[in-house]
């Protein structure tokens, strides 16, 4: 007996340090941004002047360059996602082969490392992105904030289609024939029946694509530009909170650089903890309604 | 009298939460015999059995009161792991582990224990036990394949051989045949009567004719409560009470 | 509405969505065959075995980030699985409110952004060890893994049958007995795929090793000091001037995908199919 009870305090202490180790995660993220906060304030988060060697620090270019390509990046990759994540739950459930072999497809496309996305982008995309910029008539920078949000839009579509196929592969079977018994259309069905039931699944699958884009950074490092004024335009350079830590931390000139950069990771953080939470309950209200 | 009784409950109940499923049981098991517990489903007899050797505690939120005494000494004064030990049990569906032979599974409970044996020894309680079991001639030539390719019948008789190899004074059986064929449950049945040479048995089914072909006494519950419990025939053929003449004529349950 | 515009509607909506859905498959296809076309001309045996070269001199290969990924997969591994398998059995064993916080914590952790994780590896290991290391990038790996093989763990032992452990108990085995000798074995197959998705996840970060494992052209097995990685090559490659090394940059993708694809399809077609 004596054994079980060690057992069993051995497992409660690792579930308490762990407890205890995401709360030191947070903890030593405010404490490094210290300096930053004390330094800038408020200010932070307003000012759009960003120089290391001035000693000047203010972070909204990556903010806007953040909440330009994540939201571009969903535009985008939603309807591809949604049609893939109806065509999935409904064709598989079907036992048609090609779902199967889409599935799948899908799924290797989430399994590919940033970096790789990266590589591709920039040897791919960017000439193709150049192209269109010189019959566009604008300046044929090839990277920037558009670049940048296609291939986040390519990314998420896993993302964001997994949980929602699940949602669609969900639905009561008689649910389905009692819709396709009064004589409705696949359209019908789909529009009256599936949509509304998965809709809560379908914004759990965006909130998801989202976090994801939010803190992606290497293959956005590697097409956005690294500019770190306020883009001007959609096809202009820029940086994202994360490109900017992935540019500069390594050759951070001194420790106030440091202490902004570990403050926008801190906003990072924060931001992708709130959209994960309300993502979890959203997930959760749902399976609980099952 | 006393000498008879293996195994003994006093004012036995057991609860849910605050739902009470069993209610101040009082039932002696003698030795050597098969006493089944029979009842409609949701009548407690399944949860009854689970406290003779402290299993129905290890579910959250379960409550028990009374007493069990194991040849004069309170089960529940004993560790659950000794209790255990002397009483075996067989489950509804057969639960061999998954990632042993089927030798290993035969000694599961010393392996599991961490009790060393010889090889000699361990040969030994192998082949009695699977021969008790009735399962040595079909498995004597693959004892060291995996328990889970065998049939569901061979399955449920190598968890017996299991219970067996422990040596218990108490095998308790909770519906074990009831996820089987027609013709592993025969087998089944026709081993219990053979076994109770060697160890006392509570038998728990939903199945009257099989209370009927098995058990020395029959009790019968019903909502937690043992309405009933008398010699085998007798039961069968002049039940005393008018709920189980109305149980055994098929009523309900 | 006329049953023929119905039915027009119908194929429109199907035409859609099947050619929206079969456009995903596009980049894919894309990625897949520009990585195998490009990165096939890059590979040879000496690609496996050499050290790099300067920019400009032939041959060459990226035999010390193979071993640096390596050493940090070792590390986050031998970190993380402990880690990992204990939580996993502390929320399939615990009902209650601190279960639950727990398993937020382990989605909320999944869900950090992994450049995140590399500050937070440099703020407690390379600062206070004044340096770059394997061991910081190894640490990162590890808490990017640890959701992984945690949530793995529970999945599997909250599917066994709980006979298995009631077997176990009935035999008069110890709780703790039961759970070494019948749980966790019972159990292998899916730990082992969550591993190993873990390690999938883990070979393709860069982000969190930018400022931890940093980077080295030599060959090192020191967790102290600094080491290369493939996908960091990849990285630093790509963006060098240089079209010698973007030729590396594709050979080293290649080795890249091959690990990963191969243990993704390991885990859905081996006996180690998670259900």
């Amino acid at each position: 007996m004596d054994g079980d009870k060690a057992f069993r305090i051995g497992l409660n202490l690792t579930a308490f340090l762990f407890i205890l180790f995401v709360g030191i995660t947070f903890l030593s993220l405010i404490i490094a941004s210290g300096p930053s906060i004390k330094a800038f304030g408020w200010k932070f988060v307003i000012s759009t002047e960003w120089d290391p060697t001035a000693g000047k620090f203010g972070a909204l270019p990556f903010l806007t360059g953040t909440l330009l390509t994540s939201f571009l990046a969903l535009l985008m990759s939603t309807p591809l996602a949604f049609s893939l994540a109806l065509f999935l739950g409904i064709y598989s459930r079907k036992g048609l082969r090609f779902a199967y072999i889409l599935d799948y497809a899908v799924d290797l496309l989430a399994g590919i490392p940033s970096v790789i996305y990266g590589l591709w982008a920039l040897f791919f995309l960017v000439p193709v992105v150049r192209w269109m910029e010189i019959k566009m008539n604008i300046t044929p920078f090839g990277v920037g904030i558009f670049t940048a949000s296609l291939v986040l839009a390519i990314m998420i579509i896993p993302y964001i289609s997994s949980i929602s196929k699940e949602m669609v592969a969900m639905v009561p079977q008689d649910l389905l024939e009692a819709g396709m018994a009064l004589g409705a259309t696949d359209w019908e069905v789909v529009k009256n029946i599936i949509v509304p039931y998965c809709l809560s699944g379908f914004y759990a699958g965006i909130l998801l694509g989202l976090g994801r884009a939010l803190g992606e950074t290497m293959a956005v490092t590697m097409v956005i530009g690294n500019f770190n004024g306020m883009p001007k335009d959609l096809f202009s350079p820029g940086n994202t909170m994360a490109s900017v830590i992935a540019n500069e931390f390594a050759e951070a000139v001194g420790d106030l650089h440091l202490s902004s950069l570990i403050q926008i990771g801190l906003w990072l953080f924060l931001v992708n903890v709130i959209v994960n939470l309300v993502g979890q309950v959203i997930v959760r209200k749902v399976s609980i309604r099952r | 009298m006393e000498k008879e009784i293996i195994l003994e409950t006093i004012d036995l109940s057991a609860a849910y939460g605050d739902n009470w499923v069993v209610k101040s049981v009082n039932l002696a098991v003698p030795y050597n015999k098969v006493i089944a517990i029979m009842g409609p489903s949701g009548c407690g007899k399944s949860t009854f059995i689970r406290c003779l050797n402290r299993m129905h505690e290890l579910l959250p939120g379960t409550k028990i009161k009374g007493q069990v005494l194991l040849e004069g000494e309170n089960i529940f004064d004993l560790p659950p792991t000794t209790v255990r030990r002397r009483i075996g049990m067989v489950f509804q569906r057969p639960n061999p582990f998954p990632t042993m032979s089927i030798y290993d599974n035969v000694l599961a409970g010393y392996i599991l224990r961490g009790e060393k044996l010889s090889r000699a020894e361990r040969d030994e309680i192998v082949e009695t036990s699977l021969k008790k079991a009735f399962l040595w001639d079909e498995v004597k030539d693959s004892l060291h394949k995996r328990g889970t390719f065998l049939s569901g019948g061979q399955q449920q008789r190598l968890c017996i051989a299991r219970a067996l190899a422990m040596r218990p004074d108490i095998l308790l059986l909770d519906e074990p045949t009831s996820a089987l064929d027609p013709k592993a449950q025969a087998m089944i049945e026709e081993l219990i009567t053979q076994l109770k040479e060697t160890v006392s048995i509570v038998l728990v089914t939903h199945n009257r004719a099989q209370a009927a072909r098995v058990s020395d006494y029959t009790a019968f519950m019903y909502l937690g409560e043992i309405v009933e419990i008398g010699p085998t025939p007798q039961m069968f053929t002049a039940p005393k009470d008018p709920r189980t003449e109305e149980y055994l004529t098929g009523k309900f349950g | 509405m006329s049953t023929r515009a119905r039915r027009i509607k119908d194929r429109i909506f199907k035409a859609t969505i099947l050619s929206l859905s079969l456009l995903t498959l596009l980049p894919l296809l894309l990625i897949l065959i520009t990585i195998i076309s490009k990165g096939y001309s890059a590979i040879s045996l000496d690609f496996f075995t050499k050290l790099p070269t300067p920019p400009g001199d032939p041959g060459g290969g990226i035999l010390n980030s193979i071993v640096g990924s390596l050493l940090l997969i070792a590390i986050a591994v031998v970190i993380s699985v402990p880690t990992g398998v204990g939580l996993g059995l502390y929320l399939s064993e615990t009902r209650g409110p601190w279960a639950s916080l727990v398993e937020i914590l382990i989605n909320t952790l999944q869900g950090i952004p992994s450049i995140v994780v590399g500050i937070l590896a440099y703020l407690w290991i390379v600062k206070p060890l004044g340096g770059f290391s394997a061991l910081s990038g190894g640490v990162a790996l590890a808490i990017i893994m640890l959701p992984t093989v945690a949530r793995a763990t529970q999945e599997t032992l909250i599917r066994l049958p709980t006979s298995l452990k009631e077997a176990g108990l009935s035999l008069g085995a110890s709780y703790t007995r039961t759970i070494w000798k019948v749980i966790l074995p019972s159990a292998m197959p899916g730990i082992l795929s969550g591993v190993l998705l873990g390690v999938a996840r883990i070979a393709g970060e860069t982000a969190p090793l930018l400022f931890t494992a940093f980077g080295n052209p030599y060959l090192n097995l020191n967790p102290l000091k600094p080491v290369d990685a493939v996908p960091l090559l990849v990285f630093n490659y790509a963006m060098s001037p240089y079209s010698d090394w973007h030729q590396k940059a594709w050979g080293a993708s290649l080795v890249l995908m091959v690990f990963i694809l191969g243990i993704n399809i390991t885990i859905r077609k081996g006996p180690w199919k998670r259900r």
